[in-house]
């Protein structure tokens, strides 16, 4: 898949405000947090437009929450930014609670929206749910420790955890073998198919939304990237006492996280897109 | 049982020739899904979109190779995974037919469809930014003003080896549902359960057993005379011993 930076924007900053809200909620902290996790958000909600064609009609989107996990995320994050300004207003235990609910909420709609994909075999795996909550809360967590010193064992532990989780998920994507073969993708029963002309002379959607196009050391420098800022890094600078400086390296390694989630994820409609001619 | 339109492509038959590209291509683009656009048709890097695309590939290692061309377009599924994700309702399967359809008015152009789709079946339009895909000729198959025999999808009208066959797959004495029990229809992709209502027929080696007494026919004509055992030269011939 080609990872696309509204998407990437979107699931990484609403993930921190998720995270920064619970952390802030659960330990009584300041209303700052809320007001921070707010802005997040809403950083976050802005990015998702980008992502679509028409953004003039997003708000017909609600429609489908019987159906459809997108559907459903596009009514809980409002949802959960007015329970955290709600919050941040009336700081009343009820109103924080229901904006814990939603943000849990919201960590499953999101993970689900690929988790769902069933065809999507690296994304089609509870642990797509659970690292997408899982590096929220750290990335919230880390930020939350920005704010107030107090939190730095709470940002190693989570960061830990969601690292260890995200390790389990490559190990897993690394023994994937894809169900799809040309063999079935035309139903030509013979191991040896070669795609000789895709019936378009240049590029197609096809070819342009699947594939990211890079070399396989971008991809490896990601994952790389990935491994060491989503965890080692940002831990070593928390010890040194730089919480903003681990902040941002954890950030910079969420970002190489999407990248690698999007990138690493083999769609089967690209078995139709091997050669172009 | 509700209808199920469908097509049934015959891998046996098409000779890769996109006379279905094209006349989907001039039909869909001018009637009421148009247009499809396209981006730099005439530059070095052209793009557009399609409901229809015609691949090729090779199968075997040379010199023992075939090529099979490969038309592919939605395949309108019984189960179609992109439906139930398209977060407008957009995306929908009709109950009288089992088309499935996007209504243009409704997409956001969020593209989940399509990464929902296993097929690569649907194309965001690079102009209109929603997302396209075949219709079955909805606007065609239904026409009243046509004469009945072309209420038929534009590619299937089109093709000159009448490679593609459209009905109701859900009939089985329609010539599609006929073709499929018949001739070895099959589904692309089965192992993700999506029921594609297309079905394409396989390639068909017509072969022939021949034995080696086959080779020679005994009762040959020709070769009578070579069996038997020759006149010595002095014998008087057929010429010599008849008076005609």
């Amino acid at each position: 898949m080609k990872p696309a930076w509204s998407v990437i924007l979107l699931t990484t900053l609403i993930g921190a405000a998720q995270g920064l809200f619970l952390a802030g909620f659960l330990s009584g902290g300041p209303r700052l947090f809320a007001l921070i996790a707010l802005a997040l958000a809403a950083a976050g909600l802005a990015a998702s437009f980008f992502h679509l064609g028409r953004p003039e009609r997003a708000w017909r989107s609600a429609a489908m929450w019987r159906t459809s996990w997108l559907s459903r995320e596009v009514i809980v994050l409002p949802a959960f930014m007015a329970a955290v300004a709600a919050w941040a207003v009336f700081p009343e235990p009820w109103i924080g609670w229901i904006g814990v609910a939603l943000a849990i909420a919201l960590f499953v709609c999101t993970g689900m929206i690929y988790a769902c994909l069933k065809f999507l075999q690296e994304w089609h795996t509870p642990l797509t749910v659970v690292n997408y909550t899982a590096l929220g809360i750290a990335s919230g967590t880390t930020l939350a420790a920005v704010l107030m010193p107090s939190f730095i064992p709470a940002a190693l532990a989570a960061g830990a955890l969601a690292w260890a989780l995200r390790l389990a998920s490559l190990a897993r994507n690394a023994r994937l073998r894809p169900k799809s073969t040309l063999a079935t993708a035309i139903g030509v029963k013979h191991p040896r198919i070669r795609q000789i002309a895709q019936g378009a002379m240049g590029g197609s959607f096809n070819t342009r939304e699947f594939f990211h196009g890079r070399p396989r050391e971008v991809v490896l420098a990601a994952r790389w990237a990935l491994v060491a800022l989503v965890f080692p890094a940002p831990a070593l600078l928390l010890l040194l006492g730089q919480p903003a400086a681990a902040f941002l390296a954890q950030y910079a390694g969420l970002i190489a996280e999407r990248w690698y989630f999007f990138a690493d994820a083999r769609h089967p409609q690209n078995l139709y897109y091997q050669a172009i001619a | 049982m509700s209808k199920q339109l469908a097509l049934v492509i015959d891998l046996n038959v098409c000779v890769g020739c996109h006379a279905c590209v094209t006349s989907c291509k001039e039909w869909n683009t001018q009637g009421s899904a148009g247009p499809l656009t396209d981006q730099n048709p005439y530059g070095a890097d052209p793009s557009g979109t399609f409901f229809n695309r015609v691949q090729t590939f090779e199968v075997g290692e040379f010199p023992r190779t075939e090529t099979v061309h490969f038309p592919k377009s939605c395949l309108h599924c019984e189960d179609p995974p992109c439906v139930p994700v398209c977060p407008t309702g957009a995306s929908y399967k009709r109950a009288e037919d089992g088309i499935v359809l996007v209504d243009y008015d409704k997409c956001i152009g969020c593209k989940y469809c399509s990464w929902a789709c296993p097929y690569g079946a649907r194309e965001l339009d690079g102009e209109q930014k929603v997302m396209k895909k075949c219709t079955l000729c909805v606007d065609r198959i239904y026409d009243q003003a046509l004469p009945p025999a072309e209420r038929k999808p534009a590619c299937v009208l089109a093709c000159p080896t009448s490679a593609r066959i459209f009905g109701d797959i859900h009939d089985p004495a329609s010539e599609a549902s006929r073709a499929i029990r018949e001739q070895g229809g099959y589904a692309l992709m089965p192992e993700w359960g999506t029921q594609p209502a297309n079905h394409y027929l396989p390639r068909r080696k017509t072969a022939k057993q021949i034995h080696p007494d086959e080779l020679e026919r005994h009762d040959n004509p020709l070769k009578v005379d070579g069996k038997l055992p020759r006149p010595a030269t002095g014998e008087p011939a057929l010429d010599d011993v008849t008076s005609w």
